[in-house]
């Protein structure tokens, strides 16, 4: 028998280890260690828990074993396989596998006291345990369900296939769904309240389940395209959450650590990106946002130029800034970005990039792309610190970016004002690559399209980029 | 195992300093990084996977595998998968913006 104290000494160290690997994941130089320092406590905690069963009661390895080859299995072949551009949706469905993993354990454990004899604890345990498996299955039911909603969305609402229209998925929000979401709140906990009045009645925790799995799936749906990085960090944010509630469950204090930490460190990430777009967290979650509501239909016209003008003005010139949006991710362009800039960088020319922090559709979007294309990152800069280059440069190159560039933010009126933007408008020539002169997601027409300094490329992201590329080596 | 008063009040001490940890440790990420932090936290957050072994094994070796054994094997399933691929896809990203970042260096 050993003594109960090295394991929690283990356990120790394993948390000591997520520690320093978040803290170290928060710097380029460290990154990759960080990352290697949280897999190592995390195997260390699996090793230490396993060990205790081994050592202090029969083991039943069937299932563990099973179930970890399965899990392995499934992740490695995932992660592996998933191309860049997919990375938003599947870091959307590992945050909902780790929250449902949490709800499943709360419910395992409630199932398990229920059906065994003096299994229900009394008095400030039965408070305490059925509060956090109450909890762990609100959230993590919520975290599952909405984290699904949003990979959907993620995935859906780009191209009609034959038709190439441009269609976004719907977002769905009656004026009245923001009371139905309190009520279910307000029930859940009436249930929670429900289970412990009655701990061994089954229907409460199966009635936790549907309503908060009803709860996620209605908290995402409202939530429009250019929103989703929020709603992406902050279902990290609630996976942790869920695992700390589990940790109370099973009286564990590496879950309840690890959990809150990537709980706090999921929400201060929800909230640079809140400010990114100057909204606040409330009305993200809340109020519609160009879903439905009234859009500035745009009735000026301007006639787009062809990839062969542009090549001509591209010509010889000194700066380029390359300010990419979710139409690359899209359009999947930044091979052919990558080669644009090895072009031009061979005819003499510097080459930058300006990344938004919102562009895209998870945190970090653009960045996770360009690197996949091999684009150095000293060249990827960051919104504050490109914006004072704009004026000395000779053209900026819109990749279906729209809103992050409106001009119109930088007035107090409309609902991007004040929003922090792009100075592209700055540059001496402004070239934009989008489909059309359509709306974004703020629902706002953009001056920027009808400057004269501005040229519209008309098309798919790739496909344009091909044909600039094409007539630029034609030149 | 039974909880005490003093048990339950030192792990919400725990959970509540370590909430208070998690945003100091990241007050600021440059933005690069923002997809491999949020998927490597979101590997830490499979710590559940804790859980999830000990009532693999408990719920089974209760006799009758019931509700609550097929549970926990769904649990272990999902936790495992979260947490082996988020740590490799977090690699897989870090790779790709840091490694360049060395070559580049040389």
């Amino acid at each position: 028998m050993v003594n109960s104290a090295v394991w929690e000494i283990g356990y120790l160290i394993s948390a000591a280890l997520f520690i320093f690997g978040i803290k170290q994941l928060s710097s380029p130089r460290t990154a990759p260690r960080g990352n290697r320092l949280g897999a190592t406590g995390m195997l260390l905690a699996v090793l230490v828990t396993l060990a205790r069963m081994y050592t202090e009661e029969v083991i039943g390895w069937e299932l563990i074993v099973g179930g970890l080859a399965i899990g392995i299995l499934i992740g490695s072949l995932m992660a592996t396989k998933v191309e860049m551009t997919g990375m938003p949706e599947l870091v959307a469905l590992f945050n909902g596998f780790g929250g449902g993993a949490s709800a499943l354990v709360g419910m395992s454990e409630a199932f398990s006291r229920i059906s065994t004899e003096g299994g229900i604890p009394e008095g400030i345990e039965l408070y305490a345990t059925w509060v956090a498996i109450g909890l762990s299955g609100l959230v993590g039911w919520v975290t599952l369900s909405g984290s699904l909603v949003a990979m959907m969305k993620l995935k859906g609402g780009f191209t009609i296939p034959l038709s190439k229209k441009w269609v976004r998925f719907p977002t769905w929000c009656p004026p009245w769904l923001n009371a139905l979401k309190m009520l279910l709140l307000m029930g859940l906990l009436y249930l929670i309240w429900m289970t412990i009045e009655d701990p061994t009645n089954k229907d409460y925790i199966w009635g936790i389940v549907g309503m908060s799995s009803l709860l996620g799936i209605l908290f995402v749906i409202p939530i429009g395209g250019a929103d989703m990085p929020v709603v992406v960090s902050l279902l990290n944010s609630l996976s942790g959450i869920a695992a700390a509630f589990t940790g109370f469950v099973i009286g564990n204090n590496v879950l309840i650590i690890a959990g809150s930490m990537v709980g706090a460190a999921g929400l201060v990430l929800t909230f640079i990106m809140c400010k990114a777009m100057n909204r606040t967290l409330q009305d993200v979650l809340f109020k519609a946002f160009g879903g439905t509501g009234d859009k500035d239909r745009p009735t000026r016209t301007k006639v787009g130029s062809d990839p062969e003008e542009v090549a001509m003005v591209l010509d010889g010139v000194q700066k380029v800034i390359i300010v990419p949006g979710y139409g690359m991710a899209v359009s999947q362009s930044q091979h052919a970005v990558k080669e644009f800039a090895d072009m031009m960088e061979a005819e003499g020319c510097e080459i930058s990039y300006g990344i938004h922090p919102v562009a895209g559709r998870m945190p970090g979007h653009m960045n996770v792309l360009l690197a996949e294309a091999n684009v150095p990152y000293e060249q990827l800069i960051e919104m504050d610190d490109i914006n004072s280059e704009f004026p000395d440069c000779d053209v900026a190159l819109i990749i279906g970016a729209n809103d992050t560039t409106n001009p119109v933010a930088r007035t107090s009126e409309g609902p991007l004002a004040g929003m922090p933007i792009l100075d592209v408008d700055k540059a001496r020539v402004v070239v934009i690559i989008k489909r059309s002169l359509s709306v974004g997601y703020a629902g706002v027409d953009n001056d920027l399209f009808y400057m004269d300094k501005t040229m519209m490329l008309f098309g798919d992201g790739k496909k344009m980029m091909n044909e600039l590329n094409s007539a630029i080596k034609e030149l | 195992m039974s909880l005490t008063v003093a048990a339950l009040l030192g792990s919400i001490t725990v959970f509540a300093l370590a909430i208070f940890l998690g945003f100091e440790l990241i007050s600021k990420v440059p933005p690069t990084l923002h997809t491999p932090l949020m998927s490597g936290a979101n590997a830490i957050s499979g710590i559940t996977i804790v859980g999830a072994l000990i009532l693999s094994n408990t719920a089974f070796n209760d006799g009758n595998p019931g509700a609550a054994a097929w549970m926990a094997l769904a649990a272990l399933i999902m936790a495992t998968i979260n947490v082996v691929g988020g740590f490799m896809v977090t690699n897989r990203m870090l790779e790709m913006i840091a490694g360049k970042r060395r070559k580049g260096g040389e």
